[in-house]
């Protein structure tokens, strides 16, 4: 698998002058980013700030329009396929297909994603977010809850160096959520890199170690854990989003 | 290898969740029948006319059946919002168009084949010469072709049961005119050569936009 072939020298994500635009509307204005392997990273703002948009354009589901990606030394514009191998994504969706059985799943996209000895890897997977006495299930007859638990299972299948967790939380419920923290966290030696966007500061503040606020597509700004509470979080989210 | 390897597992995939829903495939096969029925109660009187007829309501039935087939194609994508999943898996975006449309061409032809036996009997035609499913499978080919890329672009807008044939219609006139001619000739019972020439139009048509949408089916699916 070469999610495991990280360039140590390279930053995780590096974005310069990041544009996207649909038609008219600018939903990415400029954003320049640096992140190092291993740092959690927490992305607060709005609804319509450009979270959701950021993260497509870094999971390369979306091209950007302007400026340049690059995700683990990788440049999205001519690697889009490698850093799919490096990069994992949580977003609303579970990405399950409801017809297939809940190995049918895994083993579909442990295909896609190339994954040496899947059965035990999917086992393995499993295991890991208590799935493994209902993976003969259809994803359609499953709990909300469990297909969320399953979805983690799908995402570390092909142990993503960088993680791209988009609102989890409106897709996953606080046990689940609990349980992707700890998975991310209990697999492998070297700390995975970890972006998160969120609407919940408390949260945010809590899990990440930078913490950004985006804004009408731009960074607007930028701090450390270290340097804040929540009121002082709650105070810079207030002041950079006025207007 | 490991291109088909990952197209295989997308077409597995739709194969496998069809065989547990038959929602394409038994929808579909119901309405072409009930179509060849039709057809056959409004022009059953003369075997003459039949012969006139007939190859235009095989490519009418077949074309709207298509539509039909087609329009299901990315729909459970994007119903169960399984498109950006599979746009970030490490695949080119030249697999999922290759899977879907060899999941939608396997559809089509085990639809047709059922067909065709039906209209034979219904029509007392020699439909099922190798003439004529030699034009049915390159036809098909064509037409799935172009209606998998125009079935990714309509999933994305509101009206997308509309919006699809509005599209893809006037794209595939010259294949189904082609194919038209060729099964007339066919039914005739006309030699091969008199058919090259429709079957060249088809075989272009085929390539030209295998080609065609296999290049811009990631400008469709990325924009």
């Amino acid at each position: 698998m070469s999610g495991t072939n990280t360039a140590p020298q390279a930053r995780a994500v590096s974005v310069q002058g990041l544009t996207k635009s649909f038609g008219n509307y600018l939903a990415l204005r400029g954003i320049d980013l640096e992140i190092e392997h291993g740092q959690s990273v927490v992305i607060f703002g709005p609804n319509g700030a450009g979270k959701t948009t950021l993260i497509k354009v870094l999971s390369t589901i979306m091209r950007p329009s302007s400026g340049t990606v690059s995700v683990d030394g990788l440049n999205l514009k001519d690697n889009a396929e490698e850093i799919r191998h490096r990069i994992g994504l949580v977003a609303h969706q579970t990405f399950l297909y409801n017809n297939l059985t809940a190995y049918e799943n895994l083993e579909f996209y442990s295909r896609l994603y190339d994954v040496s000895e899947r059965k035990q890897r999917i086992h393995e997977v499993a295991a890991m977010v208590r799935m493994t006495s209902r993976l003969h299930d259809r994803v359609g007859t499953l709990s909300r809850g469990t297909q969320q638990r399953l979805a983690i299972a799908r995402v570390l299948l092909h142990k993503p160096v960088i993680m791209l967790l988009d609102e989890p939380e409106t897709g996953l419920d606080q046990h689940a959520m609990s349980m992707l923290w700890k998975a991310l966290k209990a697999e492998g030696k070297e700390k995975r890199t970890i972006i998160l966007t969120t609407h919940n500061l408390e949260r945010g503040l809590e899990l990440g170690e930078r913490l950004l606020i985006l804004d009408k597509g731009k960074i607007v700004y930028e701090g450390s854990r270290q340097a804040l509470d929540l009121a002082g979080l709650e105070e810079a989210y207030e002041h950079s989003t006025r207007g | 290898m490991n291109f088909w390897r990952k197209v295989i597992a997308i077409t597995w995939k739709d194969v496998l969740s069809e065989m547990r829903t038959r929602e394409i495939i038994f929808s579909v096969l119901i309405f072409t029948l009930l179509v060849i029925v039709i057809f056959n109660f409004a022009f059953g009187a003369s075997q003459q006319l039949m012969v006139l007829v007939a190859p235009g309501i095989l490519w009418v039935t077949f074309a709207f059946a298509g539509v039909l087939s087609l329009n299901r194609s990315f729909i459970p994508e994007k119903e169960e919002s399984c498109l950006e999943g599979l746009m970030v898996c490490p695949i080119s975006r030249e697999v999922i168009y290759v899977g879907k449309m060899l999941g939608s061409l396997l559809f089509m032809l085990i639809i047709e084949a059922i067909a065709l036996p039906i209209f034979a009997v219904l029509f007392n035609l020699p439909v099922l010469s190798l003439q004529l499913v030699t034009i049915t499978v390159f036809t098909t080919i064509g037409f799935v072709a172009v209606g998998t890329l125009f079935s990714a672009l309509a999933v994305n807008t509101k009206a997308r049961e509309m919006v699809l044939p509005i599209l893809f219609f006037p794209i595939v006139v010259p294949i189904i005119i082609g194919a038209v001619e060729a099964s007339s000739l066919a039914l005739s019972g006309k030699p091969w050569g008199d058919l090259s020439p429709w079957l060249q139009i088809i075989g272009a048509f085929d390539a030209i936009f295998l080609v065609v949408s296999f290049l811009i089916f990631t400008f469709v699916i990325e924009e």
